[in-house]
């Protein structure tokens, strides 16, 4: 049993703070949602998670099994068991799947499933209904969003990571891809323990990914947190019943130089 | 063997043909060029002194020969040649330094395929040009008739070490339907220094492939011209080139349109690291009588450490309204968002950038005519990139 904490975490971009103290635990085998608007911060958790550069952090912890991740390249950190699956995964001319799925195995010490990797891959394919066509192909070029996302959820199946964060997995794809990847990252909670933090700003997600917590992100900061039911209050009466009044005058009154942070 | 100074010049080799002769005095009548000069602005053609090299003949060895091609070599020391011979270069006037030099000293290596023919298998040229203070003048020519097929690597190699100099000349011609196919391999020694040129020529509904793949030299240049003076002809240059220490590559390109509906596209993609520097200068010109042509021109350069640096400057010369052309280029270090794409799957970030290196000169590797070299070249870039090792 593992466990993914994210402890009164700050962070910023440049001069715009954008978390203001987060606070989240999850455990293997676990499905939690973080939803919350445009612009609350969520792939913004995401990426500072991982250690993405461009963020940074004035304080908090995210603590994997007690050990701090930040501070620690994000490759050792995906090594340690962290794995994101993007919103828009990058294209990268050139690179083949199976050579990066080596090499992400070789840092984990995995030989033997990189003898079968191969296997594993039409195995994992077929079972996400993903073209092995693809499989030759360069890293995303040429994908559509649907075959993308298929990907994604390809190599998160044979990394094996202890927890991932699904960064608005239902952006940019169709149902049927939906459900496939959807259903292949639930298995892997049952079949491999797999704690899954699923980032999304639409509800109609969590009928596929069954969360049994959800997080509400406001602003930077967990505004409630509950069980599978506060979806269905999201949905009736969207994120307005979650946002603070006090916002615009705490806004100003942590920002004495009058700079509108939070348009 | 003689200094190459103006007048040794004119005392060489003029015995076989009065295109030699004529070449020798242009040669002689040519003035040294200097970085004022946009075609040389960057270049390191200052610290060159001909008068340092003496020339030598070129030693080659050809190999994928059939009876499908006729291969004819003509030394710059042979003495009596077919005055047909003589014909292949007639139309051959330039008036540049190098050109002409080349021209009166030439190493002639002719390949002929006749019409109809298909050469399936590749042509290897080899110059091993290993002489010390040497200057060699190799000249291929690829007279492709009508509706042909061949291709041609051409290989130029030398020692770590050796100072010595090439000045090699393509003279690619592709008759109507015919089908070129040429690529250069610079794996010249960190002290050989290159000025080449490529030259092709499309007829109609022919065409034609100008490949490069620098790695070595000391400054390695190599001016690729493509003319397409038949309608519906087609041609592609693609170039992989990589320098390291002090390295420098040097390219300049045209793509030139004097005939309607031709197509051209071009990839030159480039990396330096140290403090290794690359130009690129190209230019799509189109002639008023080319309308509905199509020109690619596509550049891209990465600059893997902080003192490498490239250079990139494409141009476009349109007469005509009634054509379709693009050029995109671009010079920086590694995309930040691939490399945190590959490190978020847990790859470290030394295996990371070169994995990322050698996808992005996956693009030209695929396009070479000889498919099977792809897989060598690749292993030569590996080797060379500093990136990681000893991690």
């Amino acid at each position: 049993m593992s466990t993914l904490e994210i402890r009164d975490l700050h962070a910023s971009v440049g001069n715009k703070k954008i978390l203001h103290g987060v606070n989240l635990k999850i455990s293997s085998g676990e499905v939690h949602a973080v939803m919350g608007p445009n612009g609350a911060g969520k792939s913004t958790l995401s990426a500072v998670v991982l250690g993405r550069k461009g963020y940074s952090i004035s304080s908090g912890s995210v603590l994997l099994d007690g050990v701090e991740m930040l501070g620690l390249p994000t490759w050792q950190r995906a090594v340690a068991g962290l794995h994101l699956v993007l919103q828009y995964p990058t294209e990268v001319p050139g690179v083949k799947l199976n050579d990066v799925l080596s090499e992400a195995l070789k840092g984990r010490g995995r030989d033997g499933d990189i003898a079968r990797l191969d296997t594993l891959l039409k195995t994992e394919a077929a079972r996400i209904h993903f073209d092995e066509k693809f499989l030759d192909r360069p890293l995303n070029v040429d994908l559509s969003g649907g075959e993308k996302k298929r990907n994604e959820t390809l190599q998160l199946s044979i990394l094996k990571p202890l927890f991932v964060i699904l960064d608005e997995l239902d952006s940019g794809l169709d149902v049927d891809a939906l459900r496939d990847c959807a259903r292949r990252v639930m298995d892997a909670t049952s079949e491999d323990n797999l704690g899954a933090l699923v980032i999304t700003h639409y509800s109609r997600l969590l009928t596929e990914l069954r969360p049994s917590k959800i997080h509400i992100l406001v602003k930077g900061r967990i505004v409630e947190t509950g069980g599978p039911e506060l979806a269905d209050v999201l949905e009736r009466d969207g994120y307005a019943a979650f946002t603070p009044e006090e916002t615009v005058e705490e806004a100003s009154m942590s920002d004495p130089m009058g700079l509108n942070l939070y348009p | 063997m003689p200094v190459l100074t103006p007048d040794a010049a004119l005392s060489l080799g003029a015995t076989w043909s009065q295109v030699r002769q004529s070449a020798h005095e242009r040669a002689t009548a040519a003035s040294f060029p200097t970085t004022d000069e946009e075609i040389w602005r960057y270049s390191r053609i200052g610290e060159l002194d001909l008068a340092t090299f003496t020339v030598a003949e070129t030693p080659t060895s050809i190999a994928g020969l059939s009876d499908a091609v006729t291969v004819t070599q003509v030394s710059a020391s042979a003495v009596a040649v077919d005055p047909a011979f003589a014909d292949l270069f007639s139309e051959t006037t330039s008036s540049d330094l190098f050109n002409s030099l080349n021209l009166a000293h030439m190493d002639v290596i002719v390949i002929s395929v006749a019409r109809g023919v298909v050469a399936s298998e590749p042509i290897i040229v080899t110059h091993t040009l290993n002489g010390e203070g040497n200057i060699y003048f190799p000249r291929l020519v690829i007279d492709a008739a009508e509706n042909s097929e061949v291709t041609v690597v051409e290989r130029f190699i030398s020692n770590d070490g050796v100072r010595s100099l090439v000045v090699p000349v393509l003279d690619a011609r592709a008759a109507q339907s015919a089908r070129v196919r040429y690529l250069a391999i610079n794996e010249l020694g960190d002290k050989t220094w290159q000025i080449g040129e490529h030259h092709s020529q499309g007829h109609r509904d022919s065409d034609t492939l100008l490949a490069t793949v620098a790695l070595g030299g000391d400054y390695a240049r190599v001016s690729t011209a493509a003319r397409l003076l038949g309608q519906g002809s087609n041609t592609r240059q693609v170039a992989l080139y990589f320098a390291g220490g002090t390295q420098m590559h040097d390219f300049r390109t045209l793509q030139e349109h004097a005939a309607p509906r031709t197509t051209s596209d071009l990839l030159f993609k480039g990396a330096v690291q140290d403090t290794a520097k690359s130009v690129y200068t190209g230019l799509i010109k189109i002639h008023n009588n080319a309308k509905g042509s199509v020109a690619y021109q596509t550049n891209r350069n990465l600059t893997l450490s902080h003192g490498a640096w490239a250079e990139s400057v494409p141009n476009l010369e349109i007469e005509t309204n009634d054509v379709k052309c693009s050029h995109a280029s671009t010079v920086g270090p590694i995309d930040e968002d691939q490399l945190f794409y590959l490190e978020s799957r847990g790859v470290n970030p030394d295996v990371a950038q070169r994995l990322v290196v050698l996808g992005f000169f996956d693009e030209v590797l695929a396009q070479l005519p000889v498919g099977n070299l792809a897989a060598s070249l690749r292993q030569q870039v590996a080797n060379k990139l500093s990136i990681g090792v000893g991690a």
